[in-house]
């Protein structure tokens, strides 16, 4: 097919969209601000974490429906082996057991699990915990090393990354053009709000996880994602507030004291990096693809990046290639139900 | 009509803004509580600057009251810099005063509150004070020049609804001029009836709604809750009795013996 796509913006929606462009043999051009793939990504500081049934808490069951399929869509996309399907743990203190039984009521896709399977499952963690909610479909990736790898795949198949580049969307039309900058973007999307997102890595040898654990918590719920070389994902806050580039001081003492709370090994983990960034989100907290004649968005992806840029990059890819004007509006369920 | 510094309002509860999935399900919450008023916490939420904009923008547009918060503050000092923030940011002068005493019960500090809330009411604010159901505390909180008491009904988020009745009855019966408002811990619908019922003006909540696991019902079902806490209230409810009182009227009963 001879058509040709320009995105601006290299982060997940813009990779995620390129790939499943490229795939159909579309020619795509690439504008990233940063100098490198990542670098001005908030997809960077992200979870990776693919866990749709325990999102489904309290996100919309748009989430769940759609988040699903994005376990396999990775996996094409990076390589079977490149996603860690290996379900996700989720514990309470003894203190907050109230709250694991409120998850449990509020989810599914879980099995209840006591102390022999937690042992087998995560044995560092078997002296701390007697019960935990196993969700086994879910999955995680490592989202660096995947926005890394996805740049080098689409770039295999033909498409151009260039870097350093800041660029209005508007500059390139008349040629097709998708903005895929996230929060940056924001001029142009009436209602897109910024909400703060801190997390840590940290390193120690005094505890080994292999895979993603949530810790409930009336005010601070928590998760930790296990990376490379002992390395370990903190995350993450979420403040309704677009001020500032730092980490605060509460933000660091709720993170690290849950943590702490989770496995006392935290206490001695070394702090490799404090990430903070920008998620974009809409009033509802769903993404959205909208088109204006030639220019195409994808923004929205709120905290779920990695579970919903590919389906995203599926509706503007069909909108793109079949010149649709009409593309699906996620519904929020939970506000529709007839309340009268 | 809750009357509140001179303002009137026809709905009694007052719904905090934080922890909704999303700021859809919040504005459409407020909506179906029939809330009036809103509060709105200053340190996270906004940030000082008017940075969190876009959040502030969502209730802006439900064109309610709004009662900044000082959620999260421990001292006298932090509390007071919140609020003048808190007047800068949102142009109001109300301000519902929290000075937090520890981290497990958040629980008030109740000297540094009332200590806060003096060099408030000097500053020109109009003070709602969370505080307990001390009646010593309430009579300076009074002195100080607040003419609004929020005393608690059970740890902020606990759910646990009115710990304490008599408490708060007595506090009702002392103060008969001033509005109180039942402020945290409730958990559900039945609790804010309750706190109706005993005569109080009004409710103030955030995490049972917020929490529950549709938002938009629980605002609905509180609002029907507290308004018919109210109606049973004006009605003089009958009194509780040790013994059984036949409701079916003697005359006119065929005597069969």
């Amino acid at each position: 097919m001879s058509m040709k796509v320009n995105i601006v913006g290299a982060g997940v929606a813009g990779l995620s969209l390129a790939w499943q462009l490229a795939q159909q043999g579309i020619e795509v051009e690439m504008f990233e601000r940063g100098s490198k793939v990542g670098e001005k990504a908030c997809s960077w500081f992200a979870g990776g974490m693919l866990a749709p049934w325990c999102e489904a808490e309290n996100a919309e069951p748009v989430v769940l429906e759609y988040g699903k399929a994005s376990l396999v869509w990775w996996q094409n996309a990076l390589g079977e082996d490149f996603v860690d399907a290996k379900g996700t743990l989720v514990f309470a203190q003894q203190r907050d057991k109230k709250e694991l039984k409120r998850f449990a009521r509020r989810t599914h896709g879980y099995e209840v699990v006591g102390h022999d399977v937690i042992a087998s499952l995560e044995p560092d963690l078997a002296s701390q915990y007697q019960e935990a909610l196993f969700f086994k479909n879910e999955a995680h990736l490592d989202p660096r090393k995947a926005l890394i790898r996805l740049s080098e795949v689409v770039q295999k198949l033909g498409v151009k990354i260039h870097f350093e580049q800041e660029i209005e969307p508007e500059d390139l039309l008349p040629e097709k053009v998708v903005d895929c900058r996230g929060f940056n973007g924001a001029k142009a999307l009436e209602g897109l709000r910024p909400v703060k997102g801190e997390m840590l890595l940290v390193k120690t040898n005094e505890i080994s996880l292999s895979r993603p654990v949530r810790l409930l918590h009336p005010r601070i719920p928590l998760y930790v994602v296990p990376r490379d070389n002992q390395n370990f994902m903190i995350g993450a806050t979420m403040i309704e507030n677009g001020h500032g580039n730092q980490f605060s001081v509460r933000s660091m003492l709720e993170l690290l004291g849950s943590a702490y709370a989770l496995h006392p090994s935290f206490a001695e983990a070394e702090i490799i990096e404090m990430g903070v960034d920008l998620r974009p989100a809409f009033i509802d907290n769903l993404p959205r693809v909208e088109r204006k004649n030639q220019i195409w968005r994808i923004n929205g992806l709120y905290r779920h990046g990695y579970l919903l840029a590919p389906y995203m990059a599926k509706l503007a890819a069909d909108s793109i290639i079949n010149d649709k004007d009409e593309i699906e509006k996620l519904a929020d369920f939970k506000l529709k139900e007839d309340r009268a | 009509m809750l009357d509140v510094y001179g303002e009137k309002f026809s709905n009694r509860l007052l719904l905090g803004s934080a922890q909704y999935p999303s700021p859809a399900i919040l504005s459409e919450s407020i909506k179906q509580s029939q809330s009036q008023i809103v509060t709105v916490s200053l340190r996270r939420e906004s940030g000082g600057d008017l940075a969190g904009q876009a959040f502030w923008q969502i209730i802006q547009d439900l064109k309610l009251k709004v009662l900044p918060n000082t959620a999260g503050c421990y001292t006298v000092k932090e509390a007071v810099t919140t609020a003048h923030m808190a007047r800068e940011v949102f142009n109001t002068d109300w301000v519902k005063l929290e000075v937090i005493g520890e981290e497990d019960t958040l629980q008030p500090n109740v000297f540094e509150l009332v200590e806060a809330a003096r060099i408030l009411v000097e500053d020109g604010f109009k003070v709602f004070p969370y505080t307990t159901d001390d009646l010593i505390v309430a009579e300076k909180l009074l002195q100080a020049g607040c003419e609004v008491l929020m005393p608690w009904g059970a740890p902020i988020g606990s759910g646990r609804g009115l710990n304490n009745p008599y408490a708060l009855k007595t506090m009702r019966s002392h103060f008969p001029d001033t509005p109180l408002i039942v402020d945290a811990g409730i958990g559900v619908p039945s609790h804010a009836s309750q706190a109706m019922e005993m005569g109080f003006d009004a409710v103030l909540l955030n995490t049972a709604v917020a929490g529950a696991g549709d938002p938009v019902a629980m605002a609905k079902a509180f609002n029907l809750a507290i308004e018919a806490g109210l109606l049973a209230f004006e009605a003089d409810p009958i009194d509780a009795r040790d013994m059984a009182e036949p409701s079916t009227p003697m005359m006119g009963k065929a005597f069969l013996s």
